[in-house]
């Protein structure tokens, strides 16, 4: 050891020299190649909530790059789940959030009572929230997509964690689920288990389509492993205005959710070109399944993914510009 | 065992008999009465308790621009270390001070950790240390990576700044201690995600938040350390001091803390892993670095990547881990290279190291190719293609044999523990505890279960906190048999101990994140998957409790047991194993309290109860109240479960000692 | 021709017969611990005996109303049986221990009213200690524990190195300045423990079962040691053992303890030779008597017929230097002081003392 020891320092020092003559013989110096600044002004900074899920990824890739590209802002993503992006609102540090599905308690506290957020108009994308099957299951029993034959099938979804009922595998829990209500409602042999994020959701239907065992869960549209599984949706009693009021007494499906922008007071305000981009900002769900399969199958960066789509649609870009 | 018959119980006859009664009693009732007074909550459901918690949150919100404490204080710690982990960013990850770059490029981050590593800790860390680093360039996470280690350390560092003196201050005070012991258990079994949220209330999104949501949990391990250090020295050594007339700082600087030393390294490793497993979490307020990619990748159920980033994040633990504890052993035999000549050589090697540091730095600063990581060797693309494989066929040809054994063990042990502590009425579950802990663990320990189960029903989640009860309890008992299996064949062979230590430091180590994709696919989203997790985080700490247990026995007493003619069994049953009963008894505690820490993570995957409670409160506004009481919950389901199980251990061991 | 008359009461000295000056006074020495300690000295509770008081109060009293006093350059050993109070005692002087009541004098001073600064300097300037566990600072070299007690004095380091280099000298340590003090064995580390002690050149050396934890081998040496470095260095020292042999061949006088309270006080061969009760005198029935009573203790009155031109030895002749004498002399040799005949030792008196240990219990 102590004889190894003594030439630690001369094999540093050889490392050290050998790194002086590799700098002598060149290699580009910091900051020659350097591009030109891009700022072309008048736009500013936005700063973008991230939800975490691939679609609302993909609308703000694609808001963000038209906004670099041709608006010239600088855009500011942060990675934040809803709750703390609305808080965000609030203390000034987040400026939009550009894929809303619902949340009226927050609606309620950040744009009428606190007054620090503002609507900032749909998406245009429709979100479907409800039950869903794998497509065998679908094919297999094709009665089963009607709620009122759910308990003739309850057996074939019991799990070890049913208690003997039909297991209905509920949510990512960023949502709110009547689902514990319906059950009771509708009189359903089957009991609520939670799954307890999208990730488990996802896994639980991949591998029910592929070992084709029977799962019935709560899912959503638009969301990008709809392009790999097409689930299935159970229809349950028809929404109709109101039938939600009650919690407790829940007995009918989910609402269509027309996705929405949300920005805060102080961005709409502030007279951005990035305001109206984001304001006039509509697009469908195929355009963000588009995108999303980018991200998710493709594995392309949100960024690359936006570019590709915004070049191959330009005239939709050109609607969502600032008049001016 | 042998301690409950001991001769000790005067008053009892045998506290054996009567715990065995306590539960056939249990569940003697527990058949009249099951399915009463359950207390059951539905999931969208809330008490009154519930809702204020929640309006409480709206109070700081409400708050935040005119309160003093806000204006004056809470506002300049964030500006503070805003600019701190700004600063450090700027230093080695992000592009600053008008350059493309951060001021030191890869070469010279990956210089200066080597130059520390052979400077504090030796040849080998150091080797490591360069390879680690440079692994981080080549899985393509170079720029993640440094921003994980900007915020780790800041975290550290000024968690070090205020655990240290604290420390100090409860190892010189048993009052102070006995204050600030309930907090720390506080802060380490309080769910993250229950006061994420809040915490950007207080700091606002951004480095400040994730650096303090780290420190909290970061902060415990050097506290409790240098406390402990500062306690341990010999009474003989201060006493001496004293006897020379030394003044309290004296005592102070030339004795306690230079014989604390060791162990106040042994902290500062603890509060760096414990700021490194805070990696991922804390992505979820927008910290910067690998968490984020884990994350994100998780959206996409891109396992490869996941696990590439997981990767890098146990690299960068098992390097820091290596570095730490040999800069720990190092403190040990710091002066001993004494001898005059022997220094010389030191200080010329220090002056070396330094200076061929600094040129790299140099270099880095300058140059581009020593600036950015060179992208060609992308080591990354293999890693995430090799993951993605290995994930996609364990959940496609392992799921046949899987199914079974989650079944098996679903069936057999969690559902019936899980009927029999949640189907029983609270009272009868909460007097059965009572008298468990007065027969196991004494007086004091029975008043901590009462109110522990007065809290729960309180808290309206005493039904949800059975269910995560018995899912806790199933999955320490899984890990304690892993524990004991593991731990004493590691403890036996040091060949064992060398090929499974990476591997239980990788269980460690790795964000649960990144497993829970292959884990779900294999058992669905069930409690089982939930207590796969925690084994494979809690595992790895009570096999290695065990094995130093084991280790630790005296050589003496296994040479006369070999020379007595014990066969390898009778060594390991009537020797190791009962001599090494310290070391097993902390590794239950331990294993339980990490158990505890990952029901959260169980939450996300199928288990429900508590931990869904958690992630929900996180996830939607009208829950945050109950995701509070349920982080409560946790935290006393954690305490009184603690105190037991220590009051049992002390008393068993206790009595053991005065047969 | 006169007889000469034996001077009986020149036997159990009385223990102030020596002239020079008490340095440390020691009055009425009480350590109770316990709650509410204070309750019990000066009460009825005081007269309980050690188990008695325990049960009633609860209390433990180490030290119970311990009066002495050490006279300069003297080596005054404390020995009692494990748990009689005696590091307690010790402790209760420089104050490591808070008395309960009583008085400690130094030079005339109460020393129990120091506190804070006063206290400190006291034991840095004035007391040295040596621990049966050592109580070394593993992280330091050698040199640097012997001059820790000169660190903190604010002694300057190049003045406090040589002073500890001196010292290490003197306790024949010289070539291990630089080891740590893991890699010594026990005797050397006492050693060093002695020499940080010694560092500070203090005026009282109390020294706790020094060696206790040592080889008897080692101990021995250590003992021969102290002796010379009392020789040397001449400093007052209070000497804790439980180890008689220890006692008797350190000690000017002994105090010996029992459950806290002085048993009995005097020079080892008054303790030997008169034991005070039957604790001291179970104590000191194993020790070899002529190895430590001298001829004062068996020389018989001369009688008529004794033929007085024998050899003469003085009173103070510790019996097993005089054997020979006395053997090869064939006739009553003379036990003389000044001049003056204090009486005859012969064959039978001598051999009752060599054999009879049986004689005695
Ligand atoms: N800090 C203490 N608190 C209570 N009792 C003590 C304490 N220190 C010593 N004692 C008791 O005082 C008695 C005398 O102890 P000690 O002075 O150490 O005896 P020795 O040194 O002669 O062996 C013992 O019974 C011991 O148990
Ligand atoms: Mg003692």
């Amino acid at each position: 050891m102590a004889v190894t020891r003594k030439y630690g320092p001369r094999a540093l020092a050889l490392v050290a020299g050998a790194g002086l003559l590799l700098s002598g013989c060149g290699g580009a110096k910091v900051g020659e190649t350097q591009a030109a600044s891009d700022g072309k002004g008048g736009c500013g900074t936005v700063n973008l909530a991230i939800n975490p899920w691939v679609g609302y990824e993909a609308n703000a890739a694609v808001i963000a790059y038209v906004a670099e590209k041709n608006l010239g802002c600088t855009v500011v993503k942060k990675d934040l789940k809803e709750e703390v992006a609305w808080q965000g609102f609030g203390t000034g540090e987040v400026d939009a959030i550009v894929e809303n599905w619902g949340h009226d308690d927050l609606k309620k506290k950040y744009i009428d009572e606190q007054k620090t957020a503002v609507s900032a108009g749909v998406t245009g994308n429709k979100g479907v929230i409800g039950w869903f099957v794998p497509p065998w299951m679908a094919e297999k029993y094709p009665d089963i997509t009607d709620w009122k034959n759910l308990n003739k099938y309850a057996d074939l979804f019991k799990t070890s964690e049913s208690g003997g009922k039909g297991q209905l595998l509920d949510g990512d829990p960023s949502f709110v689920t009547n689902d514990e209500a319906l059950v009771k409602n509708l009189d359903l042999n089957f009991k609520v288990v939670y799954a307890g994020s999208e990730a488990a959701l996802i896994t639980a239907f991949r591998q029910a389509e592929r070992t084709k065992t029977p799962l019935l869960g709560y899912f959503y549209d638009p969301q990008w492993f709809m392009s790999e599984v097409k689930l299935v949706k159970v229809n349950l009693p028809e929404y109709t205005e109101g039938c939600d009021a009650d919690a407790e007494k829940i007995a009918c499906d989910y609402p269509l959710y027309d996705l929405d922008k949300i920005v805060s007071k102080k961005f709409a305000d502030s007279g951005s070109p990035a305001y109206q981009l984001i304001k006039n900002f509509t697009w469908t769900n195929d355009d963000q399944n588009l995108v999303a399969k980018y991200i998710s199958e493709d594995k392309m960066s949100p960024e690359d993914a936006a570019a590709k789509w915004v070049n191959d649609n330009p005239d939709k870009v050109k609607a969502w510009l600032p008049s001016s | 065992m042998v301690a409950v018959s001991a001769p000790v119980t005067r008053r009892l006859p045998s506290r054996s008999y009567l715990t065995g009664a306590v539960l056939l009693a249990w569940i003697a009732l527990w058949v009249l009465l099951n399915g009463r007074d359950t207390l059951p909550l539905g999931g969208a459901q809330l008490t009154p308790l519930h809702t204020r918690f929640g309006e409480g949150a709206d109070v700081i919100d409400a708050n935040r621009d005119s309160n003093p404490v806000f204006l004056y204080f809470v506002n300049y710690i964030r500006l503070f270390i805003d600019a701190t982990v700004t600063f450090v960013q700027a230093l080695i990850s992000q592009p600053s001070f008008g350059r493309p770059v951060p001021l030191v490029g890869w070469l010279g981050v990956t210089g200066v950790a080597t130059a520390i590593a052979y400077l504090y800790g030796n040849r080998k860390v150091a080797v490591l240390t360069a390879a680690g680093f440079v692994s981080f360039g080549l899985l393509g996470l170079w720029e993640e990576s440094m921003d994980t280690l900007a915020l780790t350390l800041t975290a550290v560092a000024l968690s070090l700044a205020v655990g240290i003196p604290l420390g100090v201050w409860a190892g010189l005070s048993d009052r102070f201690n006995r204050v600030v012991t309930p907090v720390l258990d506080f802060m380490q079994t309080m769910p993250t995600f229950v006061y994420l949220a809040p915490l950007t209330l207080f700091f606002l999104i951004g480095p400040a938040s994730a650096t303090v949501a780290t420190m909290i949990y970061a902060i415990p391990p050097a506290i409790r350390l240098t406390a402990h250090g500062i306690r341990q020295t010999p009474p003989a050594t201060l006493e001496a001091a004293e006897a020379l007339g030394v003044t309290g700082g004296q005592s102070l600087r030339k004795v306690r803390l230079p014989l604390a030393k060791q162990t106040i390294v042994v902290g500062i490793n603890q509060t760096i892993m414990a700021a490194l497993s805070m990696a991922t979490i804390a992505a979820l307020i927008d910290a910067p670095g690998l968490g984020k990619t884990v994350l994100k990748a998780l959206q996409t159920l891109d396992v490869g990547t996941a696990f590439n980033a997981g990767l890098a994040i146990v690299i960068m633990a098992i390097v820091l881990d290596r570095v730490t504890s040999a800069a720990s052993r190092r403190v040990e035999i710091a002066h001993r290279t004494g001898r005059s000549g022997r220094r010389r050589l030191r200080r010329m090697e220090t002056a070396a190291t330094a200076v061929a540091a600094v040129v790299l730095v140099y270099l880095s600063y300058t140059y581009v190719w020593a600036a950015e990581f060179p992208a060609g060797a992308d080591l990354g693309s293999y890693v995430r293609r090799g993951a993605d494989a290995a994930s996609g066929w364990v959940q496609e040809t392992l799921v046949a044999y899987t199914n079974g054994l989650k079944n098996a063990i679903t069936y057999a042990l969690l559902n019936p523990f899980e009927a029999l502590l949640a189907g029983s009425p609270w009272w009868l579950v909460a007097v059965v505890a009572v008298a468990l802990a007065l027969l196991l663990a004494g007086v004091r320990a029975s008043i901590t279960a009462a109110v522990g189960c007065v809290l729960l029903v309180a808290l309206g989640l005493w039904h949800d906190s059975m269910v995560t009860l018995a899912t806790t309890l199933v999955a320490t008992l899984l890990v304690m048999v892993l524990g004991v299996v593991l731990g004493v064949w590691m403890g036996r062979s040091d060949r064992v101990d060398r090929v499974l230590r990476p591997v239980l430091d990788a269980g460690q180590t790795m964000p649960a994140f990144v497993y829970l994709v292959p884990i779900l696919g294999l058992f669905g989203a069930t409690r089982f998957t939930a207590i796969i997790a925690a084994v494979v985080f809690a595992a790895p700490v009570s096999v290695k409790l065990v094995a130093e247990g084991i280790r630790g026995v005296p050589h003496t007493a296994v040479e006369a047991a070999t020379a007595g003619g014990a066969s390898t069994w009778q060594l390991i049953s009537k020797v190791q194993l009962p001599m090494a009963r310290a070391g097993i008894t902390l590794a239950a505690s331990q294993g339980l309290i990490y158990v505890l820490s990952m029901v959260v993570v169980g939450g996300l995957v199928g288990a429900g109860a508590l931990g869904y409670d958690v992630v929900a409160g996180f996830s939607q506004y009208q829950l945050r109240g109950k995701g509070l009481a349920a982080g409560l919950a946790i935290v006393v389901l954690g305490i009184v479960l603690d105190r037991i199980m220590r009051a049992a251990a002390a008393r068993a061991g206790g009595s053991s000692a005065t047969r | 021709m006169t007889v000469p008359t034996v001077e009986r009461e020149e036997r159990p000295a009385p223990a102030t017969d020596d002239d020079r000056p008490a340095v440390l006074d020691v009055r009425g020495l009480w350590k109770v611990f316990g709650q509410r300690a204070e309750r019990v000295v000066g009460t009825p509770l005081a007269t309980l005996d050690r188990a008695e008081l325990k049960r009633a109060t609860g209390c433990v009293a180490a030290v119970r109303d311990v009066s002495f006093s050490v006279r300069r350059g003297e080596v005054f050993v404390v020995m009692g049986l494990s748990g009689s109070g005696k590091s307690t005692l010790v402790r209760c002087l420089n104050r490591l221990i808070e008395p309960t009541a009583g008085q400690v004098l130094l030079d005339g001073e109460d020393v129990l009213g120091y506190a804070g600064k006063r206290l400190r300097e006291l034991r840095r300037h004035r007391f040295g200690m040596v621990f049966q566990h050592f109580g070394l600072l593993p992280h330091r070299r050698v040199l640097d524990n012997v001059a820790f007690g000169l660190e903190i004095r604010g002694v300057k380091k190049a003045d406090r190195l040589a002073r500890a280099q001196e010292v290490l000298e003197l306790v024949g340590l010289a070539g291990f300045e630089g080891s740590y003090p893991d890699q010594l064995s026990g005797g050397m580390q006492q050693r060093v423990g002695l020499a940080r002690a010694l560092a500070v050149d203090p005026e009282v050396l109390f020294f706790d079962e020094p060696f206790s934890a040592l080889d008897p081998l080692i101990r021995r040496e250590m003992q021969n040691e102290v002796i010379r470095l009392h020789h040397e260095v001449g400093k007052t020292m209070i000497f804790i053992t439980h180890d008689l042999s220890e006692a008797l061949k350190l000690g000017d006088r002994i105090l010996i303890m029992r459950d806290g309270a002085l048993v009995q006080m005097g020079t080892p061969d008054e303790v030997v030779g008169a034991p005070a009760d039957d604790y001291v005198r179970d104590f000191v029935s194993d020790v070899p008597r002529s190895d430590v009573l001298t001829l004062r203790w068996i020389m018989r009155d001369a009688t008529p017929d004794d033929p007085l031109d024998g050899p003469e030895l003085g009173p103070d002749t510790v019996i097993r230097d005089a054997v020979r004498t006395v053997l090869s002399a064939r006739r009553p040799v003379k036990v003389v002081r000044d001049g003056r005949l204090l009486g005859v030792v012969t064959t039978a008196e001598v051999l009752e003392v060599i054999a009879g240990a049986g004689g005695q219990s």
